[in-house]
């Protein structure tokens, strides 16, 4: 057992004190939250601005049209659809007298296409402009008409969505659950790889340094498999544990920089004038803490940490393996992986699918069935719908799992290790699986 | 007293008879070599030894008792031919792990570790990594690395391959000098002048069987062809070559081989009638590289696969 330790002491230590392993500790969450900002900044950034000319043929739309901060409609007389660009419009909407045919449609002209959102504004418009000539035609008086459409649904009605459960009552955010099921499942998947392919590299390191030969001379190849896949877990923990403490310390930096006063001038200001750019981020900061709040973390947290160890010593195991028999040539291991990249690309794939709709048949199997277990079940957790048995049944046949795989890949790596020179074949690695030692 | 005995070891692979029925033991505190062509089997046989592999039958001995390879493991040091270190850590910390991966405490190695290197100059390499030194030196310290723990049985595949005259001697006078304090030296090459100069008892193996087993004296004892060299002041002509006869001219000697049933000294006789200006007499005996070759060529040199 001490020699075991010996080997997950050096492991966790030489990645430990590794420039990279910095490196990557403290990117990688800058990446993320680079990531969120920039696709934070584009949507708020909205979408560019659209001076449309439109051709009103039919004379029921001048009047509805509204202008909003990125489309403005204009109506001048003699634009056609050879001179709009010239005359500074983005496009022309040409609209004839009637329009309810294949024939005799609204056309929007522009050189490029203008992107979803800035078509479908153009579309509700249209659409408010015919509903209101419609109801006019059916002689509601327009102080009545322009009533109704002032009405702001958000203030008519208030809306809770409550999860009951015996006689626990909580409040559902079906948004808050899909985001932390993904990112959680995608946190397993990147990690997964991250950290298989890390013991990969660390068997091919010792067998083609032939260190291999030397250590197992003085322990078993299981202690040397088992040491290196427990330290490699390690320093997967340490890793978490850090960005975890990052996250944390930021966000309680946030929140201390955002002060009470702020926050209170904030709410003030919201209801008086309308809030200033500052004060709506702070505020959305805090909606957004207060909602994460909100999640079962006591049940997340331990099933994540269980998922995440659990998943990677189902795979590591088998990383291992196919680290132990290639030889000089990287190429060799791309193609042997692929049994094992194959299952963990096709977890991620049900778990996207996971995330939004929890209780479909394929992501409850493939929530239980250790190959895809760790990152479905994962997506799955949070919206709060995952009955005990399944959740039981899917740890014990994780348990399980990775019980059998490091078995089966202790015998592979075994004779792959020592084996130099020869180009193994899967095949040829299946048998070793039956031999007896 | 023998510290490791074999007895009717086989491994056999899918293709090839690896080893097959080899039985040897060595005596305590002696320098064996193991010999044997490319692919004779040596390595199959010292990864068995050093309990790497498991024989598919027979057995080891080893101390007296039934080698256990989990305890006994650590009462052996092996220097595998292809010489292996990671090249990434730092040399102290790496000859301290691998020195803890064999039992010994973290107090006991940092201590055997400097001795060493202070005892072969190495003491600036501390901080230095694996990748920063060359061949030769990357061999001394292999050899550290693999006597550090003083296991009383050291098994060295090739361990002057790379090395240059003087720290091929440094090493050497090392392996006398542990084997003078008892430890045992299994030493495996295919350079046999070494061999003649270091090795007491050899054994030659070859398509995983053994053909030869003895002392180096005694084998060069029973391969010997009964050769003399006889220098002369003048080489004497007509002579009567009864009872000999003459293998080779050189400039003033003569090398005969003496026929069955005949004596030396009936030789020399027949030289002394002549009144031959004899200045010298030597038996030739054969050299360790010609029974090599002999023995080799004998049994097919090159391994065929076979069916097993």
């Amino acid at each position: 057992m001490s020699k075991v330790w010996l080997i997950i002491k050096r492991e966790y230590l030489t990645r430990v004190r590794n420039k990279t392993f910095i490196l990557s500790t403290i990117l990688l969450p800058l990446f993320f939250i680079g990531f969120i900002a920039a696709s934070t900044y584009l949507s708020i950034k909205g979408d560019d601005k659209h001076t449309i000319a439109v051709n009103d043929q039919a004379g029921i739309f001048k009047t509805s049209f509204k202008s909003d901060k990125s489309i403005t409609y204009k109506f001048p007389p003699d634009v056609n659809a050879n001179n709009f660009k010239e005359k500074g419009y983005s496009a022309l909407l040409n609209i004839p007298l009637t329009f309810d045919s294949p024939q005799d449609s609204i056309t929007l002209i522009s050189d490029k296409t203008l992107g979803f959102s800035t078509e479908d504004k153009i579309k509700d418009q249209i659409n408010i402009a015919i509903k209101n000539r419609a109801f006019l035609q059916k002689n509601i008086d327009k102080k009545i008409l322009d009533s109704i459409n002032d009405l702001d649904e958000e203030k008519l009605y208030n809306f809770k969505p409550v999860i009951k459960k015996g006689n626990t009552t909580l409040k559902a955010n079906s948004g808050l659950a899909y985001g932390i099921g993904f990112g959680s499942g995608m946190l397993i998947y990147i990690t997964l790889f991250i950290y298989g392919a890390a013991v990969m590299r660390g068997v091919m390191e010792e067998k083609m340094n032939r260190i291999a030969e030397v250590i197992i001379s003085s322990v078993k190849p299981f202690q040397l498999m088992a040491g290196k896949i427990i330290g490699i877990a390690a320093v997967g923990l340490t890793q978490l544990l850090i960005w975890f403490v990052l996250i944390i310390a930021l966000s309680a930096a946030l929140s201390s920089f955002i002060s009470h006063d702020v926050l209170q001038q904030a709410q003030s200001a919201n209801t008086a004038m309308g809030p200033s750019a500052n004060n709506t981020a702070a505020l959305s900061f805090l909606t957004a803490k207060n909602t994460f709040a909100q999640a079962n973390w006591a049940l997340i947290i331990p099933c994540f940490l269980f998922y995440f160890i659990g998943g990677y010593l189902f795979y590591a195991a088998l990383f291992a393996a196919i680290g132990s028999v290639v030889n000089e040539d990287p190429q060799e291991a791309q193609s042997l992986m692929l049994p094992i990249t194959m299952p963990i690309i096709l977890s991620f794939v049900i778990m996207m699918s996971a995330a939004t709709k929890p209780d479909t048949p394929i992501a409850v199997w493939a929530s239980i069935i250790p190959f895809s277990s760790p990152i479905v079940m994962m997506a799955r957790i949070p919206s709060g719908g995952v009955p005990f048995w399944q959740l039981a049944l899917s740890m014990v046949s994780l348990v399980a799992g990775f019980i059998l795989t490091t078995m089966l890949a202790a015998k592979i790596y075994r004779t792959g290790i020592l084996l130099y020179g020869k180009k193994v074949t899967l095949r040829e690695m299946s048998k070793w699986l039956f031999r007896k030692s | 007293m023998n510290i490791i005995e074999l007895h009717n070891l086989k491994k056999y692979y899918k293709t090839q008879k690896a080893v097959d029925d080899i039985s040897f033991s060595i005596q305590q505190g002696s320098i064996f070599g193991l010999l044997g062509p490319n692919g004779a089997g040596k390595t199959t046989l010292l990864r068995m030894i050093t309990g790497i592999f498991y024989p598919d039958s027979g057995e080891i001995n080893f101390q007296g008792k039934k080698f256990d390879a989990a305890n006994d493991i650590y009462k052996i040091g092996y220097m595998p031919e292809e010489r292996g270190l990671y090249k990434k850590m730092k040399i102290g910390e790496q000859a301290l792990y691998l020195a803890q991966l064999k039992g010994l405490s973290r107090q006991d190695a940092m201590k055997k570790i400097k001795e060493w290197f202070v005892k072969f100059e190495m003491q600036s390499w501390w901080n230095k990594k694996v990748e920063d030194l060359s061949k030769g030196m990357s061999q001394k310290l292999q050899f550290v690395i693999t006597v550090l723990h003083e296991p009383p049985l050291l098994i060295l595949d090739e361990p002057f391959s790379g090395l240059d005259p003087v720290n091929s001697n440094l090493i050497k006078d090392e392996i006398f000098n542990l084997a003078k304090k008892g430890t045992t030296i299994i030493f495996s090459t295919h350079r046999m002048e070494q061999v003649e100069e270091i090795c007491d008892h050899i054994v030659l193996v070859n398509k995983g069987k053994k053909i030869l087993d003895g002392s180096v004296k005694q084998i060069k004892q029973d391969c010997k062809e009964n050769l003399f060299r006889i220098g002369f002041e003048q080489l004497p002509t007509n002579f009567d070559s009864t009872g000999f006869e003459v293998i080779h001219e050189e400039s003033n000697s003569l090398v005969v081989k003496i026929k069955e049933g005949y004596k030396p000294a009936s030789v020399l006789n027949t030289f002394l009638k002549h009144n031959a200006g004899i200045i010298s007499f030597n038996e030739i005996l054969p050299s360790l590289n010609d029974i090599f070759i002999k023995k080799v060529n004998d049994t097919e040199a090159t391994r065929q696969f076979q069916k097993v």
